[in-house]
């Protein structure tokens, strides 16, 4: 019994842990319930990064009947001007273009928050910084020399990087040195959607999975109780 | 149909095919020691996990395009529109980790009971032959989701045969299909997953079970039931298999599936330990991930690789940590079967084997820094030291005697009114605060007016602690 204890301690020892560089991640707010503002996280994601970035595991229709939204309204508030309900969400940049400007293709966003997770997008989003040496102009704290120009710039302003000596070393401090369009609250709140559309994304199921779950539970948990039951019954005559 | 009708059908079959006999020799009147406990469920267990791979990975390949550029897409395709799909996909994905877990336990249980004994060599090395054939069938299985540790996961072991002097190269390079792990790396690795593997681990099933019912199951007391019988012959301490034990068996199902649906239904990556992180991003053949770990249940053995610093010495080290389970039954020389009645130092020895096994199952998933590679080393030692010095130490033992007739376990409907007695003991009432109407609830009563009592605390914990030096003398 104990070892088995020790093997699960073991399993769960990392939970949520994942390779962010040392870099401590700020926390985003994912609540996939939130129907409205997971719709608001489509259309910052199709504004702001479907430029670029395709996520073409998912179509607007998937959206819209996940969401309970209404198709037409879907594609009205969402979708780029002529998509069909029935398109995947695929960026309109050629891979010759993009290694062009970019120096590579940028990637497919669709699983990006099952192999990052949500708190490394959340605080890779907001820790572009100014750094004159970079080709863009900018730098970030959690994903070093990153290829991606900061999308976000004209809504949270422009940051620059403080460094702070520290007994544990030295910290670097993230100030904000010239005011975006958002508030630091506003901003915060239009990334936390983002993530939470890029986390809905990853795994389309993943409400219907955990709703369903309970029953399933309960299902198993009436079924030992009979087994047991059963059980007790054939083995009452075994000393 | 009259029932006469449906009878001389019966008989028609039944004088065919020995059905009759075959249920009446394997269930009904195959005698099963009386005294198995908690350890015993992980047998049938293996059996349910093995039907439920089999099952979900016969609707998986409806589905699955085993072609390095459709594979990755073809998993999601799976995990987004198939109906059930992704029911089905996480069923086979948390079943691969859950049949380790089964398997590591129900070996775990032949080691402290020594059901690997005389005269049960040959069910050993089956199950041995079953683990690695399902070591061989996670490794190739894992290639076919095409991401980025499936592709690096695969590209490391398979390098690890061109360590081998003179034909290594040659070896790796027949065995990938290619110079590089690629596309038809992919299909032969498919090919040998959903049809060449899963053959031979039904065979062998089948032999371990028929060897199992030839000689009779072990006990937790490692006694030979057959000694003692009665006047028809059947043994004093054994029950038919069916019912008894199958009726058992469904109960442990049913805990189970517990455990494996809420894995599946509320953390079907386990924390990235049973679906990893970087496995949802694609293969890609240019890009080396930085941290390359194989899924838990090879970690062990990937930390003993990584502790021997020459390349083929550790893949021998790697492969040797396996074929030293097959040699058990040789290596071990008392005769005592059952960890109950052996002597302290093989009591100690198992103990150290377990945390040096599950260390090294850490340290495998961790990138290897050089402190953390000197300390799997001493773990390696400790792992290698439990079977090659098992020769010496099990002679020195000193055993107790081991009863006529097996003991029977409480029951946890027994334990209650002493896990009651503890609970009591460690905790004390408090002075009941009623609450603003004046009144006392009787639950809040017996419950929440109940303080923990440092002083029981410690009186449970140092009898705890002298009860575990006990069973360790």
């Amino acid at each position: 019994m104990k070892n088995i204890t020790t093997l699960l301690l073991l399993l769960t020892l990392s939970f949520g842990v994942r390779a962010s560089e040392g870099i401590e991640l700020q926390e985003a707010d994912v609540n996939l319930s939130d129907k409205e503002s997971l719709l608001r996280g489509a259309h910052h994601f199709v504004t702001y990064c479907l430029g670029c970035h395709s996520i073409k595991q998912i179509r607007y229709l998937r959206l819209a009947l996940d969401t309970h939204a209404d198709e037409k309204e879907v594609l009205k508030d969402i979708a780029p001007f002529g998509a069909s309900i029935y398109d995947n969400l695929h960026s309109a940049m050629n891979t010759h273009d993009a290694e062009k400007w970019f120096g590579t293709q940028p990637p497919d966003l669709s699983l990006i928050a099952r192999s990052r997770g949500a708190d490394w997008l959340y605080s890779y989003l907001k820790s572009y910084y100014s750094d004159p040496k970079r080709p863009f102009g900018v730098n970030n704290l959690v994903f070093e020399d990153t290829a991606m120009p900061n999308p976000l710039w004209q809504l949270q302003g422009e940051q620059h990087a403080e460094v702070r000596k520290t007994i544990y070393g030295d910290r670097i401090d993230l100030v904000l040195n010239k005011e975006g369009t958002l508030s630091e609250k506003e901003f915060n709140r239009m990334v936390n959607e983002l993530v939470t559309f890029l986390v809905y994304v990853g795994e389309p199921t993943q409400m219907e999975r955990e709703s369903m779950g309970k029953y399933v539970l309960i299902f198993l948990f009436l079924f030992f109780g009979l087994a047991y039951l059963l059980k007790k019954e054939y083995w009452k005559d075994i000393h | 149909m009259k029932p006469s009708r449906l009878n001389a059908c019966g008989e028609w079959v039944l004088d065919r095919f020995p059905l009759a006999s075959l249920w009446k020799d394997h269930m009904t009147h195959y005698y099963a020691p009386k005294n198995f406990n908690f350890w015993y469920f992980f047998g049938s267990l293996a059996l349910l996990v093995l039907v439920n791979q089999f099952l979900t990975g016969i609707l998986l390949t409806m589905n699955y395009k085993p072609d390095a550029k459709l594979a990755f897409d073809s998993v999601e395709y799976i995990m987004r529109d198939v109906s059930w799909g992704w029911l089905v996909r996480y069923m086979h994905s948390t079943g691969a980790s859950a049949f380790f877990i089964v398997v590591y336990l129900h070996m775990f249980r032949g080691i402290m009971y020594g059901s690997f004994k005389q005269p049960r060599e040959l069910i050993w090395i089956f199950g041995m032959l079953i683990f690695v054939a399902l070591m061989a069938e996670a490794f190739m299985g894992y290639l076919l989701p095409w991401g980025q540790m499936s592709y690096w996961g695969a590209q490391v072991i398979i390098s690890l045969f061109s360590a081998i002097p003179v034909i290594g190269d040659d070896l790796s390079l027949w065995l990938r299909g290619d110079y590089v792990v690629s596309d038809a790396t992919l299909n032969r690795f498919f090919a040998f997953h959903v049809i060449a593997v899963p053959l031979v681990l039904v065979m062998l099933v089948f032999m371990h079970i028929v060897a199992l019912h030839e000689v009779g199951s072990n006990n937790p007391d490692g006694i030979d039931i057959k000694k003692i019988k009665d006047a028809n012959g059947i043994p004093l301490d054994g029950i038919p298999f069916h019912p008894y034990y199958s009726v058992k068996d469904i109960a442990g199902v049913g805990v189970f599936l517990i455990f494996f649906a809420t894995i599946i239904f509320y953390m079907p990556e386990m924390g990235g330990y049973f679906l990893e992180h970087a496995n949802f991003i694609p293969a890609d053949p240019m890009k080396t991930p930085e941290h390359i770990a194989p899924l838990w249940y090879f970690t062990p053995f990937y930390a003993i690789l990584r502790a021997i610093p020459d390349k083929f010495a550790g893949v021998i080290g790697m492969g040797g940590a396996i074929v030293v389970l097959f040699l058990l039954p040789w290596l071990d020389r008392n005769p005592v079967r059952s960890i109950r009645y052996r002597g302290g130092i093989y009591k100690k020895a198992l103990a150290l084997f377990v945390i040096s096994f599950i260390a090294l199952g850490y340290l495998g998933t961790q990138p290897a820094t050089p402190v953390m590679t000197n300390i799997a080393r001493v773990f390696t030692a400790i792992y290698f030291g439990f079977f090659l010095l098992m020769p010496i130490y099990t002679r020195w033992e000193k055993t107790k005697p081991v009863p006529e007739r097996v003991t029977m376990d409480l029951t946890l409907e027994e334990q209650f009114p002493a896990i009651c007695e503890v609970f009591e003991e460690i905790t004390e009432t408090a002075a009941s605060a009623p609450d603003n109407d004046g009144h006392q609830h009787a639950f809040r009563g017996v419950f929440f007016s109940r303080r923990p009592n440092p002083e029981g605390m410690r009186n449970v914990a140092t009898r705890l602690a002298k009860k575990l030096k006990k069973s360790l003398d």
